[in-house]
């Protein structure tokens, strides 16, 4: 992050000003991804006017940065309409997508509307692998069309890769495919439950090995040495930080018109349709209690060798049962970075009863005899 | 001497944080702030007032300035945003578009 944006986010966290909103304006979608959180039924979701209403309610409100995404935000065919409102509103629009529907006049489109990033998932260089995660044949070839037809007009791409056991292995060669098309490319290992609780994607993570082997990778972190040491004792400053940028400076916004702290924080704190956004976001209790909450207040966390340096997202703790907790992700991501297990980790070890019991089996002390 | 127009680029993104705003370069996502004097300029910067008559109305009658020196450092800042294509700048009037709209 650059100094003056730095400079911007604290200014608005000090005037309470909700700088980022992510937006989702549909769970629908084209693909069947193996590890995505959500179902892809249509329960509602806000119309046109609806949403170009909440966009005008958060301008009011300060919003510079307004991400779209879903679901596949081009299924939407008010897509475009809604772009443009946006535009209007003189938004930094930032687009989250497959790409599939992404054709010649979609991609001129989006230039000529100055979207200033179009973020394409992409899961492996090979098309075997990334159709197998996505479940539509022919996906990777059509999400690389567009981004090559993005690129044309000059559109700034990123590729966004999701780490899993199925393509641990293939981000190099992701990653030079994406500097070949000018795209550039995020790793990303975690994986989120479903939205309603369920915790089966998180089997698709990858294993404490296979992190460690990521962090390890200077093409990626830099100085490993760095990256990878112990932290420091953290200070009073330290301990004073909040969380993250949840409920702060960013919130998120489902297709129902649901406001809460994160996409990955499903707290819920008001709805748009029943409420203006801003009063959501000022006077809403749950947005207050995140916003209240600092380093120094998490039970567990605090006490951690890692507290300053950890990447604990408070909606995975949330998930877990305690926004306060710690996210048992993030742990396994710190213990991988610098050997050195979390405070939660070292307190469920002692916790554990002790199942194993080492004694010699007679029968089996006859058999080896 | 002929009178200078201003327009806000269609392409930017733009927000007001306490008066004072945060632009985003379409061109290459460069985030930039201006400070009140500058965003009072900006936000008048509609492509049809010269920009001597936005000084004379916005600048110096609520500021305690010199016309001539006001004008002469709104136009060094009209430029410089110029350059960053944050601004359009004209000895015509220029048509104030949203991004998207035909150029």
């Amino acid at each position: 992050m650059s100094h003056l944006l730095q400079e911007v986010v604290a200014k608005a966290q000090k005037l309470n000003v909700p700088l980022n909103v992510h937006l989702d304006l549909t769970y629908r979608c084209n693909e069947r991804c193996v590890h995505c959180y959500l179902d892809h039924d249509d329960h509602g979701e806000m119309t046109t006017a609806e949403i170009k209403h909440l966009l005008e309610e958060m301008a009011d409100a300060g919003v510079f940065i307004l991400t779209l995404s879903g679901g596949e935000i081009f299924v939407r065919k008010d897509l475009f309409e809604i772009l443009e409102h946006a535009r209007k509103l003189m938004f930094c629009v930032k687009l989250k997508t497959n790409a599939v529907l992404i054709r010649e006049r979609e991609a001129k489109r989006l230039k000529e509307l100055a979207v200033e990033s179009v973020q394409i998932s992409i899961y492996s260089h090979r098309p075997e692998v990334h159709d197998a995660i996505t479940l539509l044949p022919g996906s990777f070839k059509r999400s690389l069309d567009a981004i090559r037809l993005l690129k044309s007009h000059g559109m700034k791409v990123i590729i966004g890769n999701v780490l899993m056991t199925q393509n641990m292995h293939d981000y190099p060669s992701l990653r030079a495919l994406a500097a070949e098309m000018g795209a550039e490319c995020t790793i990303d290992p975690t994986i989120t439950p479903m939205m309603d609780g369920n915790r089966a994607p998180l089997s698709l993570g990858v294993s404490n090995s296979a992190l460690q082997e990521v962090f390890r990778d200077k093409s990626l972190v830099g100085n490993v040495e760095e990256f990878c040491a112990m932290p420091a004792q953290a200070g009073e400053d330290d301990l004073e930080a909040t969380p993250c940028s949840a409920g702060h400076t960013a919130c998120y916004v489902s297709p129902y018109g649901d406001v809460f702290p994160c996409v990955q924080f499903p707290l819920p704190t008001g709805n748009v349709r029943r409420q203006r956004f801003v009063d959501i976001w000022r006077h809403s209790d749950q947005m207050k209690e995140v916003r209240s909450i600092r380093l120094k207040d998490l039970p567990t966390c605090s006490h951690c060798t890692h507290v300053a340096n950890c990447t604990r997202c408070p909606g995975l703790a949330f998930m877990e049962g305690n926004m306060r907790g710690p996210s048992t992700q993030d742990c396994e991501k710190s213990f991988a970075r610098t050997g050195a297990p979390s405070a939660n980790m070292l307190a469920k070890r002692r916790a554990a009863p002790n199942l194993v019991q080492i004694r010699t089996l007679p029968a089996m002390a006859q058999v080896s005899a | 001497m002929s009178r200078l127009y201003v327009a806000r680029d269609a392409r930017v993104a733009a927000r007001s944080l306490d008066g004072e705003m945060m632009i985003m370069s379409g061109r290459d996502s460069t985030l930039f702030t201006l400070n009140r004097t500058a965003t009072i300029l900006w936000q008048a910067a509609d492509g049809i007032t010269p920009l001597d008559e936005i000084v004379d109305r916005e600048i110096c009658a609520d500021f305690d300035v010199d016309p001539d020196v006001a004008l002469e450092d709104a136009e060094a800042l009209a430029r410089d945003l110029a350059a960053h294509e944050i601004l359009k700048i004209s000895d015509q009037p220029i048509t104030l578009k949203n991004a998207g709209e035909t150029q």
